[in-house]
């Protein structure tokens, strides 16, 4: 029985000149302790989905249909007081950049504190224990002494350790990572991802992640999805996403590995981009990036074929499993 | 911090330098001081003997030194006028001016904040509208209009307030004149202060909204948010204290400016401070009150100034008082 399970999810933003659908027909599911991956271009709708989860999508952004369903409750219709006690409770997250996500002003200490009073209602003394054990899980040296600093005392890498702290903080059963390390330096990248990695393996914790970075989704995740133009084109295992991708456009993304390129060889990009939301062509959106479209593409959506654990929105994959 | 101390000490010298040769040469160049000291009989020849005597056809750096050197013990000359010291005359003055201006922070700070905050979170409700509409109007009307008009309204047609003067006064230790501790003294306080903060209220209201606004959208918030922390934790200890930071540096400054705006109320109102003492200073060429005036006013803006520049470095954590910011 998966853990979190996402229906048809919607999210439209208002503009001056109509609606914009940024994402359409979310639908996945995340059992407990699983690590799933989402990737897809700039601009393909991951962030939107990801903080939707916990309807904190940007003004004037909202969901326009569909359910979040956590443990029963559809998170979509809570009361915003109901919705809070999940927030930073049971679902935590990572946001991308540690340099904008900690309150300059406050000390760590407090910005770990409160979420303990809030969700736990310890007192500051046990509050402050939990959250120097939570430093210390997260490799923070001395974090007796780091917990009273604030967050320009620290360094990137330290900072995104400190979030991933608090986002342990509660013991949550769900993690959601947007980029969680594409704002750190190269070096340290690798660490924080596997530290990400080791932590949720001993806390069971499932894991949402979201990234451009498909070697990071193979070493992380055991499934993923794959975005294009706010939808779900491709998931499935992540071995197999990544070894025996059916979607054209997946196809598309791991060519162009550098890894898969030759040495000399040009890389492997998909020609053209990805379309902006406000014009999606009609049909399958990523037909006039493919190669094997057909009259069918232009025109109609295609839904999803069901493949074994794995599932593909494309006409082209379709017609090949019915012959 | 002793660091700080000294940067600050050489700015304020800085500051007051800058005021004494501005005070000085204002000296120079307002009328003819001997007329004021002597009548019209005595003769042009003898007028010589006395400049020469009081040493008013000295260059102007000896002038300006021996100025100087007065000044520094406190020394501004006589007030032609009243014929005492000028510091002294002007010293006097000085509580009614302070508490005036106290009692216009006081306003501004009781209600600037709420409204902004209200603002910034309910951009879209009608009182936020409403709000906005009115900041505009207030910072628009003169302050002597806005005087006249609440002498108007709350004195002459309801009378719910006197319209001029302190009222009671009781002397606290080391003479100074306070208004705040009789009911008369407070009533008589209500209608100044809020004339004087009709144009630093609006303007610290909308101040505080749009940083407000600002700070809202920015990614630490949605954190907050997404920790599950209450409206109340996110929007008065998260964004209030960002929002703060900037408003302090602004609104030291603004309060300083505030002293000026004190001698428009000071006249509607016949408040017997500083500002009105300094524009019958001004009537009578009373060159040296004037110039008591200006250095004691610039000693207040760099006292203020310090103060805000101490408390700032205080709240916010990124700056060290031994430098700059980090
Ligand atoms: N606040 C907003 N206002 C208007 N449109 C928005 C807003 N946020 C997102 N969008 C729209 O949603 C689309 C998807 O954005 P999203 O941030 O989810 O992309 P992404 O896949 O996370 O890309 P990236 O890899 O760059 O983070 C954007 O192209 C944009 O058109
Ligand atoms: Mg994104």
């Amino acid at each position: 029985m998966p853990i979190l399970e996402i229906k048809n999810l919607e999210v439209r933003f208002p503009m001056r000149g109509g609606e914009l659908i940024a994402i359409r027909d979310i639908s996945f599911s995340i059992d407990r302790g699983e690590r799933l991956g989402i990737v897809g271009e700039s601009g393909a709708g991951k962030s939107v989905a990801a903080f939707a989860i916990l309807r904190l999508i940007g003004r004037p952004g909202y969901i326009s249909g569909g359910q979040i369903l956590f443990e029963g409750n559809d998170l979509a219709r809570l009361s915003p007081e109901q919705l809070r006690q999940f927030r930073g409770n049971q679902i935590t997250m990572i946001f991308q950049d540690p340099m904008m996500t900690l309150n300059p002003v406050l000390t760590i200490g407090t910005q770990m504190i409160e979420c303990l009073q809030t969700h736990r209602g310890m007192g500051r003394k046990q509050a402050r224990k939990v959250a120097v054990e939570k430093l210390r899980r997260v490799a923070i040296p001395s974090p007796e002494a780091r917990i009273d600093q604030y967050p320009h005392e620290l360094s990137g890498g330290m900072r995104q350790r400190v979030v991933i702290a608090i986002a342990l903080l509660t013991d949550p059963a769900i993690i959601i990572a947007d980029e969680p390390t594409t704002a750190l330096d190269v070096t340290i990248q690798a660490e924080i991802m596997e530290l990400l990695l080791a932590l949720c393996e001993t806390h069971q914790v499932a894991l949402i992640l979201i990234t451009h970075d498909l070697g990071v989704v193979s070493e992380i995740t055991q499934r993923a999805i794959v975005m294009y133009a706010g939808r779900i084109v491709e998931e499935g295992p992540t071995r197999d996403i990544i070894e025996r991708a059916r979607h054209p456009y997946t196809h598309g993304l791991i060519d162009a590995l550098p890894e898969r390129t030759h040495p000399g060889q040009r890389l492997n990009q998909i020609p053209g981009s990805m379309p902006s939301l406000v014009d999606i062509p009609p049909g399958c959106a990523f037909h006039p990036r493919c190669e094997h479209v057909t009259d069918l593409c232009q025109t109609r959506v295609p839904g999803y074929t069901l493949l074994d654990h794995a599932r593909v929105a494309c006409h082209w994959v379709a017609a090949q499993e019915q012959s | 911090m002793i660091a700080f101390f000294i940067r600050r000490i050489g700015q304020a010298m800085i500051v007051m330098f800058v005021i004494s040769l501005i005070a000085f040469s204002i000296q120079d160049n307002l009328g003819d001081p001997l007329r004021e000291l002597v009548g019209q009989s005595v003769s042009e020849a003898e007028r010589q003997v006395l400049r020469d005597e009081m040493g008013l056809n000295d260059p102007f750096l000896v002038q300006y030194w021996r100025f100087l050197k007065r000044a520094v013990k406190g020394d501004l000359g006589n007030s032609y006028f009243f014929k005492r010291p000028a510091l002294e005359v002007i010293l006097e003055k000085l509580p009614a001016t302070v508490e005036l201006v106290m009692g216009a922070t006081l306003i501004i700070l009781l209600f600037s904040i709420p409204i902004g905050v209200y603002c910034a979170i309910n951009p879209r409700s009608w009182l936020t509208k409403l709000m906005m509409g009115t900041s505009i109007i207030g910072i628009s009307i003169p302050v002597f209009l806005t005087a006249i008009l609440l002498i108007y309204l709350f004195s002459i047609e309801l009378g719910w307030f006197p319209s001029f003067g302190r009222g009671e006064t009781t002397v606290l230790f080391g003479g100074w004149h306070t208004g705040l501790l009789t009911r008369d003294g407070l009533m008589h306080l209500i209608l100044p202060s809020i004339a004087l903060s009709s144009i630093m209220l609006p303007l610290f209201i909308r101040l505080i909204r749009s940083e407000m606004m600002e700070v809202l959208e920015q990614e630490y918030i949605r954190f907050a948010w997404a920790k599950g922390l209450t409206r109340k934790r996110i929007w008065f200890l998260h964004a209030l204290k960002n929002t703060l930071l900037p408003v302090i540096t602004v609104g030291g400054v603004q309060i300083g400016t505030m002293i000026a705006y004190t001698i428009l109320t000071e006249t509607v109102f016949q408040w017997p401070g500083m500002g009105f003492l300094f524009l019958e200073a001004v009537n009578r060429v009373d060159t040296p009150l004037i110039i008591a005036y200006l250095i004691v006013v610039g000693l207040i803006f760099v006292i203020t100034n310090t103060l805000v520049d101490l408390i700032y470095g205080l709240v916010n954590p990124t700056v060290k008082l031994t430098g700059g910011a980090a």
